[in-house]
């Protein structure tokens, strides 16, 4: 280990130039969307001009983050097969998006995930709620790309480098706050895209380069993974990580209910329908994003078992308990090993690919967060609609820059957890307060006000509370947030079984409750709006 | 990409109960809520396999590659198959459809409605 820190932090010059190319051009390509961003359009749905291959790959960029990449060739690394439910339940949920989200989003909404869950509402309380609940969600996700960002740094830098951890985080942050407000939607989904080519062309080339070794054969590429595991065929076997009792059963359970449940709840994949021309255009962005996501999830099998066959689970853990740096120390491997030339070059372009990962993803999370602030809370519940365009973009991007100082803030506690599972947390979170009230609020005419935000706040509170009382935050003296302290008393790591129940019944216990009745005109104007796309911006 | 002008309130709601919008609102839902309960089933079918049937899902297939294995990569061709069956369904039966009621919409006045 020392001697791969040291190797490493030779190279370290050839990893910081080629980031910085990736930041020079990124940088470029904001600045140059900045010039041609003129009215709110621009800066929240990049003028909504994106073609739907174009919006496919940026949303391939916004969806294969840290926790994608990293997170789940880590996992698959130490824990072999349990790992690879991480990716097919990712890559599943898009189906719930497809069928049911994507195209009424599209054209009942203009610029955010509140916007076509207050149309047919009172505005304010849904607003509020969704508002909130967009914030929450995007909050859990940053602090897994920097958790990511942080484990890399150390990877690069060696066990010293606390201080330097610290200072990539910050400036991890302030590049992203420079992408989201000079380049507004327009900048960061051309920041997706670039990003989504270069993660592609990664994976890749380190697949190729794993399945080479194993002559393309499957078969012993897993012989050699569950050999070098030290775990004979459990390896192979579902069970490693969630088998070993009847809680971790429940566990699994409820983390493959929220994944499957969470995508089509989260703003930052919501906002970025707004940026097609039409409900067509979204869907296509949403077929092509299913083909170029699944084919990097299969691509993490070869990553993830190639990391436990060629690295060993042991060096791994070494490095970050969690398992986040398999796929880089693998491209060291690959490229010849520790302290070859080979291996720091295929370490230091993973790398950068890595890092534009994470700045990339964290660019569209804070747009999604920083515009749900100004159009919803700001311009709709405080201003009341009065605010001018002018001052609701400008509100957006002073949101954007207090979203990253509290990113930054809370990344430094978290750097113990798994990338990938910090991630499941926000799509349980998406899945128990936003799924529900964008699914009744499409399709169930009795729904109405009290409903919607009853399940928005049910679902958030519950899953966030039993977060805080789960052994990620405390009672774990390894792996918790606090391992000093214990006051869990909820056995799950994941909210979602108990917390997505929640939010539904929520919604509709709201609804059956309330005086008010749903408006039937709002609802056949959502109806035919979303069908059809008439009236749609 | 040019939004026709705003239509009218009344209008939304004639065209909520034209026989058109019904046809395409029953060709989406009846392909779109029975599919999204059959591949949610499927894939929870997958996860309980996993957490209480593993000696079965440990069953070998060809050489190191078992039923685990090959019931997830099936979880991918189908996520694969329903998102081009979908494709396909959209672009027949909703899109003509879609097109046809706003063609409709653009050609009424909007003056039209509001003197019913």
């Amino acid at each position: 280990m020392i001697q791969l820190a040291t190797s490493a932090s030779e190279h370290r010059t050839l990893i910081m130039s080629l980031f910085g190319v990736f930041v020079i051009a990124t940088l470029g390509i904001t600045l140059w969307a900045g010039r041609q961003t003129k009215d709110a359009a621009d800066f929240y749905a990049g003028g909504r001009a994106f073609t739907g291959f174009q919006n496919g790959l940026a949303i391939s960029g916004d969806y294969m983050s840290a926790a994608s990449f990293l997170g789940i060739a880590g996992l698959i690394a130490l824990f072999g097969y349990d790992g690879f439910l991480y990716s097919i339940g990712f890559l599943v949920a898009w189906l719930v998006a497809l069928l049911l989200v994507a195209e009424p989003l599209r054209n009942s909404g203009r610029y955010t995930m509140a916007d076509a869950l207050a149309f047919r509402m009172r505005q304010r309380p849904v607003r509020t709620a969704a508002g909130i609940s967009t914030i929450v969600v995007s909050i859990f996700y940053l602090l897994a790309q920097m958790v990511g960002a942080g484990s890399l740094v150390a990877l690069l830098l060696g066990v010293s480098g606390d201080g330097a951890k610290r200072w990539t985080i910050v400036a991890v942050g302030a590049l992203m706050v420079i992408y989201v407000t000079v380049g507004g939607m327009k900048g960061t989904t051309w920041v997706q895209i670039v990003k989504a080519v270069l993660l592609i062309a990664g994976a890749a080339l380190m697949t190729v380069m794993v399945l080479a070794k194993y002559h393309f054969n499957l078969s012993s590429l897993l012989g050699a993974a569950s050999d070098a595991s030290g775990k004979g065929h459990a390896f192979l076997e579902p069970g490693l990580k969630y088998g070993l009792t009847g809680t971790t059963k429940l566990d699994f359970l409820s983390l493959g209910l929220a994944l499957v449940l969470g995508t089509a709840g989260l703003p930052h994949i919501l906002v970025r329908f707004y940026t097609v021309p039409t409900a067509r255009a979204a869907r296509k962005s949403v077929l092509w994003a299913i083909g170029i996501i699944g084919v990097f999830y299969l691509m993490t099998l070869a990553l993830g078992f190639g990391a436990a066959a060629l690295v060993g689970p042991k060096t791994i853990k070494a490095s970050n308990a969690a398992g986040n740096t398999a796929a880089p120390l693998l491209a060291e491997q690959l490229g010849g090993g520790a302290g070859s030339t080979g291996g720091a070059v295929l370490l230091a372009v993973i790398s950068a690919v890595a890092f534009a990962t994470i700045l990339a993803v964290v660019a569209g999370l804070t747009l999604a967060s920083s515009s749900s602030f100004a159009h919803d809370l700001w311009a709709n519940v405080i201003r009341r609609g009065k605010a001018s365009e002018k001052e609701e973009v400008a509100s957006a991007k002073l949101a954007a820059v207090a979203i990253g100082a509290i990113a930054i803030v809370l990344s430094i506690f978290a750097d113990k957890l798994n990338a990938a599972a910090l991630v499941a947390l926000a799509f349980a979170v998406a899945a128990s307060a936003n799924l529900p009230t964008l699914l009744y609020s499409l399709f169930w005419k009795r729904f109405n006000t009290v409903g919607a935000v009853s399940a928005t706040y049910a679902g958030l509170i519950t899953s966030v509370t039993l977060v805080i009382f789960s052994p990620v935050v405390s009672g774990n003296p390894r792996t918790s947030l606090f391992p000093h302290s214990d006051f869990h008393w909820f056995p799950l790591e994941n909210p979602g079984l108990i917390s997505i129940p929640v939010g539904f019944l929520a919604g509709a216990i709201g609804t059956w409750l309330a005086r008010e009745q749903a408006d039937p005109a709002k609802y056949a104007e959502l109806e035919v709006r979303s069908l059809t796309g008439l009236g749609a911006d | 990409m040019t939004p026709p002008p705003e239509p009218a309130p009344e209008q939304f709601a004639r065209i909520e109960e034209s026989p058109e919008f019904r046809r395409l609102r029953s060709s989406f839902r009846n392909f779109a809520f029975p599919v999204t309960a059959g591949f949610v089933l499927w894939y929870l079918l997958y996860v309980l396999l996993s957490c209480y049937a593993p000696d079965l899902m440990s069953t070998k297939v060809v050489g190191n590659i078992n039923l685990a294995l090959v019931l997830g990569l099936l979880q991918f061709a189908s996520t694969f198959a329903i998102a081009a069956w979908y494709a396909r369904h959209a672009g027949r039966r909703l899109d003509p459809r879609a097109a046809v009621i706003r063609g409709r919409a653009a050609a009424v006045p909007v003056v039209e409605g509001s003197a019913e």
